[in-house]
């Protein structure tokens, strides 16, 4: 039996995401993969499926889908208006979307990076170990309108499961590490770099995001003269105006601008997630403290799958109780009832 | 201190990653110390390194810092580092040399003519600059499967342009600092656009995707456009013409 998603309608933006291709930078290929890591995990946690499963990213985009076959789904990562035929459903929570269903995202309200998970996993054919598409590379390309996904057989059958999430919009203070080329810099720009208030700028995509600010440029010492040299996601790399622009997945695997430090694993997310405008912050810390930090954030994903935990509503948010099936750690079967009528409690919760 | 005694150094690259590298500069004996000593960590299969690559000058390890501590790995390299002349080593073994059909100048190399110039040279040295020269891959980068050729002759030490050709074709050859690169895809850049090949550098669907490795040996020979257009329309493994050779 065909199990698929039925893209009827959705804007320029959208890509099938796993965690990349890493592995491949000895021929010049970045790994690529979901830009907010974590929220494939949370997906993968709530539908109690490998981390390595693909899902479908939505970067600042809406989507109109229609399921073919029974497929449970959890959405996570920037939180939008999300319905079942015209139900609206919460994020970072397990839905079974029955055949013939319908399932609109809207804009995402807070954050950049969107994703729908499929039990199963999307099951479009993977290149060189992965079927995340890399813009960049040109491996895959976005999904286009009325085009028609397959989904893997899932093995799982648990819905109505709910995790809390890391809040991670809106941007924030990054923890950046010394990279190889901090002593290209001055005592002074490094001061700078931790001391100015940044804004996200409006150019910024899956290969790397761009900081405004106000002042003198950014500079190293030979700000021209450097070889090219591996890059690392999460590298902020000082471009010809001064200004930081801070590298992501999708990145170029080398490069001759000088990076002034790198923003640890645990708050790429933040950037990732971080929208024009939202104020960004750099703060060095040493390699004692960004470990415990890395370790916790390790710590945290492995954790992930025994995080979920039964979705309850609370009684004030719905209007009448009665009318509501209450879902605690259902089992999808072929009798079960529709889970529409869980109402919108604000999106992303913390 | 002289560029012997500060290289290698051993440096953090972000906090899962290390740089080991063999100057700030390039040249065809650190590029041979990174190469060699890449071939060296991965033979060693340290538990905890999950990925090694090089660049033009350095070997890049990327490790899982919770199962392999940074000082153990720094250790680690700076003992497999000490008491050999990685400069001297030999280029590793089972390499190809590979023949690139290559169409210099005219509407498809817009800069070689500028290109010549800033060498010092005419159109017909520039041509056998290019097509006469033993080059190796010095590296793989950037973008998939794309390669920094090199090293022409002294003259060729040209900068790169200030203000970027705003796109240049997937195949085109272009040139700066005594090397050449052949365009993985279409792409801005301040090198100087100097000719066009067939050569598909990243075939996604291939059974080699990546056809090129660091230490490949290159020459290019030269066709007319015509010539390119028959191969292009004729090969269509994606190697655009090209033969290749299995070193020994």
């Amino acid at each position: 039996m065909i199990r698929a998603l039925h893209v009827v309608r959705c804007g320029p933006g959208v890509t099938v995401q796993d965690m990349g291709r890493a592995g491949r930078l000895d021929d010049g290929l970045s790994e690529g993969g979901a830009a907010d890591r974590l929220a494939l995990s949370e997906g993968a946690a709530l539908l109690g499926q490998p981390v390595e499963v693909a899902a479908l990213e939505l970067a600042g985009t809406d989507a109109m889908l229609r399921a073919i076959a029974d497929i449970r789904i959890a959405l996570t990562g920037a939180p939008s208006q999300a319905r079942i035929d015209g139900e609206p459903i919460t994020f970072n929570t397990s839905y079974l979307l029955k055949n013939g269903q319908t399932l609109i995202l809207g804009y995402a309200v807070r954050g950049n990076y969107s994703y729908l998970h499929v039990g199963g996993g999307f099951d479009t054919p993977p290149l060189l170990g992965s079927r995340s598409t890399h813009l960049a590379a040109r491996i895959g390309g976005p999904v286009r309108p009325d085009s028609l996904l397959p989904v893997a057989e899932d093995p799982g059958d648990r819905i109505g499961l709910t995790l809390d999430v890391r809040e991670r919009y809106g941007g924030g203070v990054l923890r950046v590490v010394p990279s190889f080329q901090t002593e290209q810099f001055d005592a002074g720009m490094l001061a700078r770099l931790s001391e100015t208030r940044f804004t996200r700028h409006s150019h910024g995509n899956r290969m790397g995001v761009k900081l405004a600010f106000e002042g003198a440029p950014l500079n190293a010492r030979q700000q021209l003269d450097i070889l090219s040299e591996s890059i690392v996601p999460g590298d902020v790399q000082i471009v010809g105006e001064g200004e930081p622009f801070v590298l992501l997945g999708e990145c170029q695997t080398t490069g001759g601008y000088p990076r002034i430090g790198t923003v640890i694993p645990p708050d790429i997310t933040l950037i990732a997630q971080a929208r024009p405008g939202d104020p960004i912050q750099f703060r060095f810390v040493d390699r004692a403290e960004a470990m415990i930090a890395y370790r916790d954030y390790r710590g945290l994903l492995s954790a992930l799958p025994r995080a979920v935990r039964p979705y309850v509503r609370d009684p004030h948010d719905i209007p009448d109780l009665l009318a509501y099936q209450l879902v605690g750690g259902a089992v999808t079967g072929k009798e079960e009832e529709s889970h529409g009528g869980v109402e919108d409690d604000g999106f992303g919760r913390p | 201190m002289t560029e012997v005694e500060r290289w290698p150094r051993i440096r953090d690259i972000g906090l899962a990653g290390k740089l080991v590298s063999f100057g700030d500069t390039l040249s065809d004996s650190a590029n041979r110390a990174a190469l060699a000593f890449r071939a060296a960590v991965e033979a060693e299969r340290w538990e905890g390194i999950e990925e090694t690559a090089t660049t033009l000058v350095s070997v890049y390890l990327r490790y899982d810092p919770l199962r392999l501590g940074d000082d153990a790995l720094d250790e680690r390299l700076a003992a497999l580092l000490d008491g050999k002349d990685w400069r001297a080593m030999p280029l590793p073994r089972g390499r190809t040399l590979w023949r690139i059909p290559a169409v210099l100048g005219g509407p498809s190399g817009p800069q070689f003519i500028e290109a010549a110039s800033c060498a010092g040279v005419d159109a017909a040295q520039a041509r056998r600059d290019v097509t006469e020269a033993r080059l190796r891959v010095l590296t793989v980068g950037f973008a998939p499967g794309q390669p920094y050729i090199g090293e022409l002759p002294e003259r060729w030490n040209i900068a790169r342009m200030t203000r970027l050709n705003p796109q240049v074709p997937g195949g085109s050859l272009v040139v700066s600092i005594r090397q050449l690169i052949i365009f993985s895809g279409p792409t801005p850049t301040g090198w100087r656009h100097i000719g066009k090949t067939a050569f598909d550098c990243f075939r996604p669907e291939a059974e080699r995707p990546f056809p090129l490795s660091s230490g490949d040996e290159v020459t290019f020979r030269e066709v007319t456009g015509e010539e390119l257009d028959y191969i292009r329309a004729t090969d269509l493994s994606g190697n655009g013409g090209a033969t290749r050779e299995k070193m020994k």
